[in-house]
């Protein structure tokens, strides 16, 4: 392949990222599955945020409810981010998953993007 | 008890400093050297050369020993054991009392232990392999400015090991050129950037220059990608008034993250600038130019594993720990070990490792292993699983060298990581299933198809010369 430009540009919002897993396409249902029995697997609690777009860069996005202390059932806490992104179609939508040994998040991911500005 | 008299001449060093029965305390500061002493020295005579040298005692008996409690004050050794694989050489253990040393001072420790010792004529080499810091010690010394869930918080990078790249060449530069690689880097999709350990403030790049350049590339990249970055300003100088003025300024313009060489600035300097990041709350990027002169002989110095303690106590958010699999020595299992004791709070003994004591950090927050040097996407699988998300990645020529450039060289790495931390999170055995994963990955990133074809054959297969010991095969 002959040498390419790399398509990024303050004027094209889609050159905006979200963290991890934001350089790979949009995961599937089943991957999704996958990364929320991870943080399951790993005791976190699940907890599921929201912004618009315009305000991504803010520490402090909604917090969809409060985080899912406990929950362990991976339909439900699928169903949450369905329900987060029903009502909120324009906004991002991310999962994380808080990690209360370390004060940490053990996993931040963003599950429905929305239309970046 | 009747008073000792004063007996004037040499004395066995054995007789006053071999304790095989001694019991430690959880106070003493521990350490375990490996010795190869000179023919027709006993082990225990050489151990106890060794602790006595590293603390109270001189060749000669004198007057003034007996105005003071030297059992109380003496170094003990306490253990002998025999160095697998290495007929000549054997462990010493040996236990200092808390007296001897000064409160928060490293360079205290350092300078009992490993200082006049080490030039003794009875031992022919000695290397220290192991430190147990008891906790009073680890609490009277700074610890890392800000740790590693502070620095998760402040750059907002969760569920993965973060990413950068050293900017290249390593000299010669203009600061603006330099300012484009690190924009270049930056946008395609790295955490950081970072200076070399020997750019500094020479004349074709002026450290103000550098600084501007590189913020008004890190501010670019942050509004084009929405995501937060930083660039390891480099503030190692020659004297800590400099040191302080470009830290000064980097804090100023705003960016977040500056950087220091331990070891060849000087421990108290690296002290005092840590002391000042986190008055400041900076980050603070550690090299280790010069380790390899300390470290690398398996027979004589110290080892990794001790330096790396060295830091956690006087200070910094990112330490240099090898990659095991790029251009620079490093044994596989005794890293897993340093990066265990950079990281965690409590590290049990652990001879696998190369840990010969329980350590226990107390509430000191952990460090960020950086891995960095000769390594390029086909190794992303094999970092990933040896360093775990707490990490710093760095691609150097595996970024710069991509043929597209810096960013489509920044963007096959994070393509790369980012399908491996998915994988890996899924259950997948990722070292195995590497190449299927990267392949995976590639199919939907040109940017990471060309920088596989590219890197493909690189290897760097030669011995490790500093390897655990382990029992002759």
């Amino acid at each position: 392949m002959s040498v390419q430009d790399y398509k990024s540009r303050l004027s094209d919002p889609a050159s905006r990222k979200m963290g991890t897993f934001s350089y790979l396409p949009q995961m599937t249902p089943d991957q999704i599955r996958k990364q929320i029995e991870w943080i399951v697997k790993n005791g976190w609690n699940p907890a599921i945020e929201h912004t618009e777009p315009k305000y991504a860069m803010s520490n402090y996005w909604y917090m969809w409810k409060l985080p899912m202390f406990g929950e362990t059932d991976v339909d439900v806490i699928l169903a949450e981010l369905e329900a987060c992104h029903a009502a909120n179609p324009d906004n991002h939508v991310r999962l994380l998953g808080y990690d209360n040994f370390r004060q940490s998040q053990g996993a931040n991911m963003v599950i429905y993007r929305g239309k970046p500005v | 008890m009747a008073a000792k008299k004063y007996d004037a001449g040499v004395k066995e060093y054995r007789s006053t400093y071999w304790e095989p029965e001694y019991q430690v305390k959880e106070s003493d500061i521990l350490a375990v050297f490996k010795v190869i002493p000179q023919a027709g020295i006993s082990r225990e005579e050489a151990a106890a050369a060794v602790a006595a040298e590293s603390s109270t005692g001189t060749w000669t008996t004198v007057w003034t020993d007996l105005l003071t409690d030297l059992d109380y004050y003496k170094g003990r050794a306490y253990a002998i054991e025999d160095v697998p694989g290495n007929d000549e050489a054997f462990y010493a253990f040996i236990a200092y009392p808390m007296d001897l040393f000064e409160e928060g001072s490293v360079v205290n420790v350092f300078t009992s232990i490993v200082g006049n010792v080490f030039g003794f004529k009875a031992v022919r080499s000695l290397r220290l392999e192991d430190v147990r810091f008891p906790l009073w010690f680890v609490m009277s010394c700074p610890g890392a400015p800000n740790g590693m869930m502070v620095e998760r918080d402040i750059l907002d990078k969760y569920g993965r090991p973060m990413l950068g790249c050293t900017i290249k060449p390593k000299l010669g530069l203009s600061a603006k050129n330099y300012g484009r690689a690190v924009y270049e880097v930056l946008r395609g999709g790295l955490d950081f950037a970072k200076d070399d350990e020997n750019v500094n403030s020479q004349p074709f790049m002026r450290w103000r220059d550098r600084f501007l350049f590189c913020q008004e590339a890190i501010e670019k990249a942050e509004a084009e990608t929405g995501e937060r970055k930083g660039h390891y300003m480099n503030v190692t100088a020659a004297t800590m008034e400099e040191m302080y003025e470009r830290a000064e300024f980097a804090k100023e313009i705003g960016t977040p993250i500056i950087m220091s060489d331990y070891l060849t600035v000087g421990w108290a300097a690296h002290t005092s600038l840590s002391k000042w990041c986190r008055k400041n709350g900076m980050l603070l990027h550690v090299h280790r130019a010069m380790h390899g002169v300390i470290d690398r002989n398996p027979n004589h110095g110290i080892n990794f594993r001790v330096l790396a303690k060295l830091l956690r106590l006087i200070g910094g958010d990112h330490l240099h720990s090898g990659t095991v699999v790029g251009k620079l020595e490093g044994d596989r299992e005794a890293t897993i070990g340093w990066i265990n004791l950079m990281r965690d709070r409590f590290i049990k003994a652990d001879r696998s490792k190369g840990i010969f004591f329980d350590q226990d950090w107390g509430p000191q927050p952990g460090v960020f292993p950086v891995a960095s040097g000769g390594i390029h996407v086909w190794h992303m699988p094999a970092l990933v699983s040896i360093f775990g998300n707490d990490s710093v990645l760095q691609f150097g020529g595996g970024t710069l060298g991509h043929p597209w450039g810096n960013a489509a060289g920044a963007a096959a790495n994070r393509v790369a990581l980012e399908a491996c931390v998915q994988a890996r999170n899924e259950g997948r055995e990722i070292e195995k299933e590497g190449k299927d994963i990267l392949t995976k990955a590639a199919a939907h990133s040109p940017e990471l198809k060309i920088a596989m074809e590219t890197w493909k054959e690189i290897k760097f297969e030669f011995d490790t010369v500093d390897k655990l010991d382990v029992q002759h095969r």
